[in-house]
């Protein structure tokens, strides 16, 4: 039987896209996945898929044609007064982008997973600039990394190897050697136990911690108490003196930052004390996104709506404004009374209150693999899985574009397919 | 019953079965809550046993597990819908729930982890 070995192949799991992953096929199917970890493994290789389009009748789902579940997703939302569309995450920016078509021909709420991960961040950065660079660059020239809030040991497990920590760069061949970690934390986390100096601060302190550094690095720190947040004064100045004495510095910020008391405000204090670091030295920042292309679905909401997430087109025009119509403002208000989610799992993801009200309502899911989304959904549409069974475009977490690849071929319908097909169902309902 | 800190996040063995979530596997990896070894004995528990952790926002049932690098007073249990039925739903003014730095309680209980069909169908109306 022929075996293949396709080269290049671009990790569709984290927001890292590893592009260096070696995928073996043996007679059209994936036998065996080589350089990526574990996540990236297990996503590629794949596990029990959502056999057939499902539609739920008296309590149980039953197996239907795509035709039937296009038709009654078509009715559920051009039926809809207020409309969610969420997820939007794990697929490729083509599927985004007629998810948006979508949104705006019913006047949806369309969001994505950034609301529960680095909406905060966005926030942060549309209030204070947004310091920047590619990992290419973090790779070639930073010699001070800083982990603050998370822990890419366990959610981006190659990207301490491939960019950031024992990578070896243009002007950092000696990798680790050339480097300084810092991990910040609340806990001492797998990434803690291999970076150079652990900072451990008390939950709900990052603001002051921020606030306490910028005080030092204006040369104040007669006025910093002893301890801040947990750490000794000693320590943080140690940290500013490391800061400024850097060639290039970068600071990774994690769901530490975003989903901890300060939410968008820590994130704006740490783009200040990045700003202000760059009157000494070169200093950046960088989000570390979650799913491969929630980047992505940022960018492409943005440059068909203008905003990145939590878009309202109930009023027939974009409307942005995150804490009253993010998915899980509306989903806890009560507000939406039909929701379709797409290549995210609210169902894993979102509080118990708000599936709560996801139980109420019509819910659409589109995705490849059945999971507590589907518990609760009304239509379920299994699609292919983009970046193994379909090309197209996804946004690395430095906001690099990369083409994922096709591997192998599938029956399922492509998730830009099926929402093609829906929408125009919906404008033929609509007319 | 002991005051404690929660938060939530990701770990290696949630993201491997991330798309496998109805798996056995999936919850063993996140329907477990991790405390230090002296937190662990002053609620007089060990690793495997099953813990109630209780916050304003719910109560939960999952297992207790080991971890040294969390200090005293801080637990964690990796994100997903056994993290989910006890985090802040306040939504900050920004839309994002608070899943870090959750006040709760937790205590050692006889009563079994909820499989996830059944946590998930406790949301749907009787
Ligand atoms: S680090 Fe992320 S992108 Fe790279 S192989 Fe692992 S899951 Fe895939």
């Amino acid at each position: 039987m022929a075996t293949e070995t396709v080269t290049d192949v671009i990790c569709p799991l984290c927001g890292s896209l590893c592009d260096d992953i070696e995928v073996i096929v043996e007679a059209g199917r994936i036998t065996n996945v080589k350089k990526a970890c574990p996540l990236g493994k297990s996503k590629i290789m794949g596990h029990g898929r959502i056999r057939a389009p499902m539609v739920r009748e008296g309590g149980e789902l039953r197996e239907v044609s795509y035709d039937v579940a296009i038709e009654r997703s078509a009715e559920i939302l051009s039926d809809a007064k207020r409309p969610l569309l969420y997820g939007w995450s794990s697929l490729i920016c083509e599927a985004q982008r007629k998810g948006v078509e979508l949104a705006e021909e019913i006047g949806a709420l369309i969001d994505n997973t950034a609301s529960v991960c680095h909406g905060p961040t966005v926030i942060g950065v549309q209030g204070k600039g947004s310091p920047g660079c590619t990992l290419g660059e973090v790779k070639n020239r930073a010699d001070l990394v800083v982990f603050w809030g998370c822990n890419p040991a366990e959610a981006h497990p190659r990207h301490r190897a491939r960019y950031s920590h024992a990578a070896k760069g243009f002007f950092r061949p000696g990798g680790k050697k050339d480097r300084k970690v810092y991990v910040v934390d609340v806990r001492e986390t797998k990434t803690a136990k291999v970076a150079d100096e652990f900072i451990r601060v008390e939950p709900g302190y990052d603001y002051m911690v921020f606030s306490a550094l910028r005080t030092i690095l204006a040369g104040h720190e007669d006025v910093v108490p002893d301890t801040v947040g947990g750490v000794e004064k000693s320590k943080l100045i140690e940290m500013v003196d490391a800061m400024k004495s850097c060639e290039f510095g970068i600071i990774f910020g994690g769901m530490g930052l975003t989903h901890s008391r300060g939410r968008y405000k820590n994130l704006e204090n740490v783009i200040s004390l990045v700003d202000e670091l760059n009157a000494h030295t070169k200093f950046t920042l960088m989000p570390m996104r979650g799913h491969y292309n929630v980047t992505g679905s940022g960018h492409t909401f943005a440059w068909l709506t203008g905003y990145p997430f939590a878009v309202d087109f109930s009023r027939g025009y974009a409307w942005y404004n995150p804490g009253e119509t993010a998915a899980n403002d509306v989903l806890l208000r009560g507000e939406v009374d039909a929701m379709m989610a797409i290549a995210a799992d609210p169902g894993a993801h979102f509080p118990g209150e708000s599936l709560r009200h996801m139980a109420k309502i019509p819910l659409i899911q589109i995705d490849p693999y059945p999971n507590p989304t589907t518990e609760l959904a009304d239509v379920v549409i299994p699609s292919a899985i983009s970046g193994v069974e379909v090309a197209g475009t996804a946004y690395r977490m430095d906001g690099v574009p990369i083409r994922t690849r096709k591997i192998v071929d599938t029956d399922y319908l492509s998730d830009e397919e099926i929402l093609e097909r829906i929408l125009t169902r919906v404008r033929e309902l609509r007319r | 019953m002991r005051k404690v800190i929660l938060i939530t996040g990701r770990t290696i063995d949630q993201g491997k079965n991330l798309e496998n979530k109805m798996s056995d596997e999936y919850l063993d990896a996140v329907a477990r809550c991790e405390m230090n070894e002296s937190l662990l004995s002053e609620i007089g528990a060990t690793e495997g046993d099953t813990v109630r952790v209780k916050t304003e926002f719910g109560d939960v049932v999952v297992r207790a597990a080991k971890d040294d690098g969390l200090p005293d007073g801080l637990v964690f249990i990796p994100m997903g819908p056994w993290a989910n039925a006890v985090v802040d739903t306040d939504t900050g003014g920004v839309g994002t729930p608070g899943f870090k730095g959750v006040e709760a309680t937790v205590e050692r209980t006889d009563a079994p982890v909820l499989p996830l069909k059944e946590l998930i169908a406790s949301y749907k109306e009787a």
